[in-house]
């Protein structure tokens, strides 16, 4: 799993918020287009492209794109 | 004098699958404390034993399947009694958007949750196993109707099985078997622990219905000894809510 293609991964769950906004230190939940639904494409993403299972509560834990991250990767 | 119980199943034969978890467990072990003699299926061996300690000592039985394969269902079917009640309880949840809908998770979903009821359902008919004025219960969901975001499939899944139901019902009533369909929110079982969903952001959501709760396997199994006793005799084409007062999943 490499970082550079997981923000573009993350930037891609978004649809209005331009892909050039995100870096490991983007503050993802901080974004206005933040919800829910994205959310739940952001568990679609862990488990179909990393086959790992993540709750909507643990991704409120991770602040930034890299916490995101190295939460899964510590999975 | 004889207690009156309009709601007793003594002396029914029900066949209930999914049996070794969540609605299908409790509803079996209800209908076992109502005097039934219940046939349990599933797949997991272990599972439906547990079931099966918590029963009553009616004239129950367990047989192994898995509702997925055709030669399992021929083979559950020919071991059957005839029956008088039938409770297609067998089911799988799933949570994808939209968007990420792949063939794999409808597959999936539609195998578990309509195939397999409607396979079985035409295998007990073809082979006659099902007594004049028997009672079929389908659990279907009030995801049906009920839009949420992640849904989709399931809630297809179950809506394509409440159509079926209504037709079945319908066909059946010259044998006055009767056909209903369940339709619960959110009760506190495996299927709505997964992919992704944590337990304490259900409890978050269930404050939100009006009776301050999610359901419990048992709610629906009261429901369902209604449906299977000779108190619903009149009852057929129906697909029923039990929601908690809830407007919305």
């Amino acid at each position: 799993m490499e970082l550079e293609d997981f923000i573009k991964k993350i930037a891609a769950q978004f649809d209005d918020t331009d892909a050039s906004e995100f870096n490991e230190d983007t503050d993802f939940k901080g974004l206005d287009e933040w919800s829910s639904l994205v959310a739940l494409s952001v568990i679609a993403l862990v488990k179909t492209q990393y086959g790992k299972t993540i709750t909507g509560k643990e991704i409120r834990s991770c602040k930034t794109v890299k916490d995101l991250y190295n939460f899964i990767e510590s999975r | 004098m004889i207690p009156y119980n309009p709601f007793s199943l003594k002396n029914k034969k029900i066949l209930v699958t999914g049996a070794s978890s969540g609605i299908g467990r409790a509803i079996a072990i209800a209908c076992s404390m109502m005097g039934g003699d219940v046939i349990l299926t599933a797949r997991n061996k272990s599972r439906l034993g547990e079931t099966l300690s918590l029963m009553q000592a009616t004239d129950n039985k367990i047989i192994i399947a898995d509702l997925k394969s055709s030669s399992d269902i021929s083979r559950l079917v020919e071991e059957l009694p005839d029956l008088d009640g039938i409770v297609h309880s067998a089911g799988i949840g799933s949570r994808v958007l939209c968007k990420n809908i792949l063939k794999t998770d409808y597959d999936n979903i539609f195998e578990n949750n309509f195939e397999a009821p409607v396979k079985l359902q035409t295998e007990l008919l073809h082979k006659k196993k099902i007594n004049k004025e028997a009672s079929i219960i389908f659990i279907a969901s009030k995801a049906a109707s009920f839009p949420s975001v992640g849904n989709a499939l399931y809630s297809a899944s179950k809506g394509a099985i409440i159509s079926y139901a209504k037709c079945l019902g319908l066909e059946l009533a010259p044998q006055r078997i009767r056909v209903n369909c369940i339709c619960p929110s959110m009760v506190w079982t495996n299927l709505i622990i997964q992919d992704g969903i944590a337990k304490e952001d259900l409890e978050e959501a269930e404050k939100k219905y009006p009776l301050k709760r999610y359901g419990k396997p048992e709610d629906i199994a009261y429901l369902a000894i209604y449906l299977l006793s000779d108190a619903s005799k009149w009852m057929t084409g129906s697909d029923i809510d039990i929601t908690g007062g809830a407007k919305e999943l």
